[in-house]
């Protein structure tokens, strides 16, 4: 394997999307139907060349799965993902200057570029950011002088000459060690970490600050961003999302609650309290309603692979924004227009609050997010064309190929529609990724893994 | 087990054939592989001693292809192993079989760990010395050659650090082919590498050719100079100081300096940073000349950069800038050119800025001699010792002797005594510290009827702080004022104060006096001690609360050395015998201790003096109990909290390393972790009455 991560792999690696047919590959996780509360899968992330899949749990585990090398005789189905490492990454804990719990869920993992033979990743809680390596161990020293192999001691009057351990082979061993511990920097809740490409520091992003840590380095960070008013009553907005570009080191952009996305740019000073880009939309008054700032409130930012392109997340819309236009964004996607009649239960039921997220694929020509009755949508944007696809059991036998579903807006409900009544709000998709080269798609449903994968003639 | 041994050496014969010296090796051993990892660590250290037993040839054919498989192990344990190693060539057989030392590193230099990966690139630097030139290219150049086309850029990263090593040594044809290496890593895919590559340029223009360098070097350093991350270009600053010493004028002229007056202007301001960092060595590199035409106005904009992390940074620097300056002319350039820039930052709007400035503009009254600083500086000195920042006050008042030099203390006097009187009642403990330590200074340099009149008062109401830390270096500061004032003014002004503080109604003053004898009485000597402290510790031994008591202890521990026998005889033992009978059990603890180093001393001969056993050593660890019999049973524990919080707070803010980050960003914001948690800590804790 090549360890640099090169571009253009990634560009010519994976399909347009436009004619996909998505198959059932895999799906992982419980079948029965009452789910633990520690099994809810809280972040789902590719590594760099997608070899490795590693999801988070409200449990505060880390699962990885790594994909197998490619079936020579079965060249119809490429490696499936199976489990490589599992550990428990946070444990409750409780803050006693404070008087809080915190929980365990993991709120988000980051995998790091590769540096050698073995995997990093970053995870993080509410509070705390782990950085964890993932290797294997496929020898073990044999041989002591003082004892047998099985423990038991030798007469050491029996010693008359040394030996010295050899390494000899053995079972292949995954091991997961904390290698770091970035505690303390956060009075707020965590919601993003990102790395930057200069491989030796990343951002902790919470409800109010930010903050800038290098990666060796857990006894201090610095504090970019800090919104926090000086009185919190005059408090309106919060940070909810947080990413580096992906190439331009010393740029980094973070959404709010009340829909903007501001840029910023750490050469200019060091302090980046104020933004070199604000990224608005104006409001639409006939949409105007008492649920406006609430469902305009970005849930999830990426940039695209190229850098060019950013995409958010609202409540009810994907948008895309090329970073040279701040006005308004580039292409705007209807997720699910037809709960806009809905808010009003929606907000009582608290879904309004749900956190969507969403992912470019590797050509960064199609964009997925998730919905509602575990269905997730896609976006091409180069023919405009969406598809609506459900995750589901039925149907789950490998290379079946996934319908697309219909939600039924109107009055008149046609045959395969379904209407928007009927849709289940306690099925949510919230956290889906692509594999950074291929046409693999990881969905996750509360706690279950689908993994889809494109039909291979 | 290796068949080895003779045809007698049977379950009970071992004892006579002088095997008994392997017990200890083959224990180290095995605990190569021990699950603890301090016992690693141990067997590692003592490598040299395994080497040594198992012999040279053992050490090559089996200790090295073991310890070349054990990258597995803890950090600690790797960092001990790459640094041994650096020191094994004469326990492999010398010179000839250094390379065999090779393979065990090249798989350290891997490794992720940043320091562990140094560590053995520092350790193949120090083996490459001993290969012949032979070798040299045989294993050595190989080596840095695979590891500078390795798949990782852990690798690619270590190679950076060995060309300069092996270049000089190297036949003509094979310093191409380094050189070749080095020009591919600079432009590698992964800023990491660039990285290693631009921070050992400079290194590397050393040993080429002075062609090589201009053909060469001059063009890598123009694109690393260029590079798209901030993190490369601001290494290149560093590689500009090495490179710019081996040009002559009229070539760092038309090679080096555009580069340079790009980085100094770069957008992004650690660049900046970093160039104003490394002034001093910039100045001295590229000579006076160049200084005048173009740093020195690069400097003028350094110092109103609009970051003030810049800025900050440049002030730093504005002393060594000025003593570099040739002598010929200095005057008038600093006065024309630097002092208008300085007077602004006197009241820049930035804090870090002013103190940067505060801690380095003293120096330049020895510069500009009494006149210009009584015309020109001394309305800056005031100026800042009537700052809002206390520290910029406080960095001040630190330099003062340099001023007390030049114009003589007195000229300040008056300014500094409010300055002096408010940072000693500054709310953060912090600041009082800070001010605490500079008292015996101030003490020496202000004299000892000022020091009465106007600071006596302050050191003793440092004595009753409520924050340990502060009363602890209070204890410290008057043992040092009487090392510089003597014992005279010890017994007329300091000692009855402290010997009356016995007799408060908080207990944590009563052990403020011990802890103020524990300090003073060597400095005060066997007469002060015996007549005046002495009585008052034994009084204090039938104090109602447990820890005034076994501080009495380790007080009489103490100060027993000074006393003579007789009073040890009389008055010590009796006491300490006393205490050993306490009901509370750490009382009983510690008056042991102190009576078996008592007993040893009045057993000895006299003038031969005991040794006394480290008190505090034996007492760590060892947890306070809680009391009970109404007592405040909490009391000895938050007492300890405060204790430990205190002083890891006054290390994490004093002696932090500010360094840590590649990045320069020392004054942002940085997060109030742990240190601040710590301190929220040490405030919560009440100061308990009794």
């Amino acid at each position: 394997m090549f360890p640099k991560f090169s571009l253009r792999s990634m560009f010519y690696g994976a399909g347009g999307g436009n004619d996909i047919q998505w198959c059932f590959s895999q799906v992982k996780g419980a079948i029965d139907d009452d789910v633990a509360e520690a099994d809810i899968i809280s972040t789902v992330e590719f590594n760099h060349s997608g070899e490795l899949l590693a999801t988070g749990d409200k449990g505060g585990r880390v699962v990885i799965f790594q994909q197998e090398q490619e079936n020579k005789i079965q060249s119809h189905s490429r490696g499936e993902y199976n489990v490589y490492s599992t550990f428990q990454s946070h444990e409750p804990e409780f803050d006693y200057l404070k008087s809080l719990e915190i929980e365990e869920k993991i709120n988000k993992i980051r995998w790091l570029p590769q540096k050698n033979a073995a995997q990093f990743l970053l995870s993080t809680n509410d509070k705390t950011i782990k950085l964890w390596k993932i290797s294997e161990r496929d020898k073990r020293p044999e041989g002591y002088n003082l004892k047998e192999e099985d423990g038991r001691y030798r007469d050491p009057t029996t010693v008359t000459t040394l030996r010295v351990p050899v390494f000899r082979p053995m079972d292949l061993m995954v091991e997961a060690s904390p290698r770091r511990i970035f505690a303390n920097a956060h009075t707020y809740h965590i919601n993003s970490i990102s790395i930057n490409s200069d491989y030796e520091t990343y951002l902790s992003a919470d409800d109010l600050r930010i903050n800038l840590w290098h990666l060796e380095i857990t006894d201090r960070s610095f504090n970019i961003v800090d919104i926090k008013p000086a009185n919190m009553e005059e408090l309106t907005e919060v940070i909810t999302a947080a990413e580096f570009h992906p190439n331009s080191c010393n740029t980094f952009v973070y959404s709010s609650s009340k829909g903007t996305i501001r840029l910023c740019d750490m050469r200019a000073s060091a302090l980046c309290d104020r933004h070199s880009k604000l990224f608005e939309e104006p409001e639409d008054p006939s949409n105007r309603s008492f649920f406006s700032e609430i469902i305009s409130s970005i849930s999830d930012v990426k940039f695209s692979h190229s850098g060019r392109y950013m995409m958010t997340r609202d409540y009810l819309s994907v948008k895309i924004w090329d970073l040279n236009m701040e006005n308004r964004p580039v292409e705007t996607y209807q997720v699910h227009e037809y709960l806009r009649s809905k808010l009003c239960s929606l907000y009582e039921n608290d879904c309004i609050f749900d956190k969507f997220e969403c992912c470019w694929n590797g050509s960064d020509s199609v964009v997925m997010t998730g919905s509602y009755n575990n269905f997730f949508r896609m976006f091409d944007r180069n023919t405009k064309r969406d598809i609506t696809l459900e995750a589901s059991r039925e149907n789950n036998k490998p290379r079946t190929v996934l319908k697309p579903r219909k939600v039924c807006a109107s009055g008149k409900r046609k045959k395969d529609e379904i209407s928007v009544d009927s849709l289940d709000f306690n099925k949510k998709i919230l956290h889906t990724a692509w594999h950074p080269k291929e046409n693999i798609i990881a969905v996750a449903t509360t706690n279950n893994l689908y993994i889809f994968q494109d039909k291979v003639n | 087990m290796a068949g080895a041994a003779g045809p007698g050496t049977g379950p009970g014969a071992a004892g006579g054939n002088g095997d008994d010296s392997l017990y200890p090796i083959a224990v180290l051993i095995d605990e190569l592989r021990n699950e603890d990892v301090q016992l690693r660590l141990n067997s590692i250290k003592k490598l040299s001693t395994i080497a040594l037993a198992l012999g040279v040839e053992r050490t090559r054919t089996e200790l090295l292809p073991f310890l070349t498989d054990t990258i597995y192990d803890e950090d600690e344990v790797l960092l001990a192993l790459a640094e041994q190693l650096g020191n094994f060539t004469g326990l492999v057989g010398g010179p000839d079989f250094a390379h065999c030392l090779l393979p065990p590193l090249e798989s350290l230099a891997t490794v992720e760990e940043t320091v562990v990966r140094d560590k053995a690139v520092e350790s193949l630097r120090q083996i490459s010395q001993e290969h012949t030139p032979v070798a040299l290219e045989a294993h050595f150049v190989p080596l840095v050659k695979r590891l500078a086309g390795g798949d990782w850029f852990t690798s690619r990263t270590s190679a950076c650090g060995l060309f300069s090593v092996c270049y000089p040594r190297a036949s003509a044809g094979v310093r191409a082919e380094i050189r070749q290496h080095f020009r591919s890593l600079c432009s590698d895919d992964t800023p990491m590498v660039r990285r290693a590559a631009a921070s050992k340029l400079g290194e590397l223009a050393k040993v080429l050719e002075l062609d090589s360098v201009k053909s060469e070097i001059v063009p890598l350093f123009t694109s690393l100079a260029s590079d798209e991350q901030d993190s490369v270009r601001l290494l290149a600053v560093e590689a500009c100081v090495s490179i710019a010493q081996l040009l002559s004028q009229e070539d760092l002229e038309a090679l080096v300096m555009p580069t340079l007056r790009q980085a100094a202007e770069d957008k992004s301001w650690r660049v900046r940073y970093m160039v104003a960092d490394k002034f001093s060595e910039l100045q001295r590199a590229v000579g006076p000349k160049i200084t005048l035409s173009d740093l020195i106005p690069a400097f003028q904009n350094l110092l109103k950069d609009c970051e003030a992390e810049v800025r900050a940074a440049a002030a730093h620097k504005v002393r060594e800038l000025c003593e570099n300056l040739p002598t010929e002319g200095r005057e008038t350039i600093i006065m024309n050119q630097i002092l208008p820039y300085i007077k602004e930052l006197v009241s820049d709007t930035n804090q870090h800025v002013k103190s940067a400035l505060a801690s380095v503009i003293m120096g330049l009254s020895t510069i500009l001699g009494k006149e210009n600083t009584i015309e020109h500086l001394l309305p800056l000195f005031l100026a800042q010792l009537k700052d809002e920042c206390p520290e910029v006050r406080l960095n001040i008042i630190s330099n003062l002797d340099c001023v007390n030099e030049v114009i003589g203390i007195r000229q300040l006097s008056q300014s500094l005594l409010p300055a002096i009187v408010e940072l000693a009642e500054d709310a953060k403990w912090r600041v009082r510290l800070a001010i605490i330590e500079y008292m015996p200074l101030l003490a020496g340099q202000l004299g000892v009827e000022f020091f009465d009149e106007k600071l006596n008062s302050l050191c003793m109401a440092w004595l009753v702080d409520h924050v340990y830390a502060v009363r602890e270096a209070a204890t410290t500061n008057l043992m040092k004022l009487v090392q510089r004032f003597g014992t005279e003014w010890a017994q007329s002004t300091i000692v009855p104060r402290v010997l009356v503080m016995a007799n408060d109604p908080n207990y944590l003053h009563r052990m403020t006096t011990l802890f103020c004898i524990n300090a003073l009485s060597e400095a005060c000597g066997q007469e002060i001690t015996t007549k005046h402290m002495l009585p008052v510790v034994v009084k204090m031994a039938g104090d109602q609360v447990a820890n005034v008591r076994f501080n009495v202890a380790k007080s009489l521990q103490k100060i027993g050395p000074i006393l003579d026998t007789e009073a040890l005889r009389e008055e010590v033992k009796p006491v300490l015998q006393k205490l050993g009978q306490d009901e509370d059990v750490d009382v009983q603890y510690f008056a042991q201790e102190a009576i078996s180093v008592v007993a040893r001393r009045l057993h000895r001969p006299p003038g031969e003096a005991g040794v006394i056993p480290d008190a505090e050593g034996s007492e760590r660890g060892r947890a306070l109990r809680v009391r009970g019999r109404g007592q405040d049973p909490g009391r000895a524990h938050r007492k300890r909290a405060a204790r430990a919080a205190s002083e890891a707070a006054v290390e994490a803010a004093w002696f932090g390393g500010t360094d840590a980050a590649k990045g320069p960003a020392c004054q942002l914001r940085v997060n109030p972790r742990d240190a601040l948690a710590l301190l929220e800590i040490a405030d919560l804790v009440p100061f308990s009455r009794d």
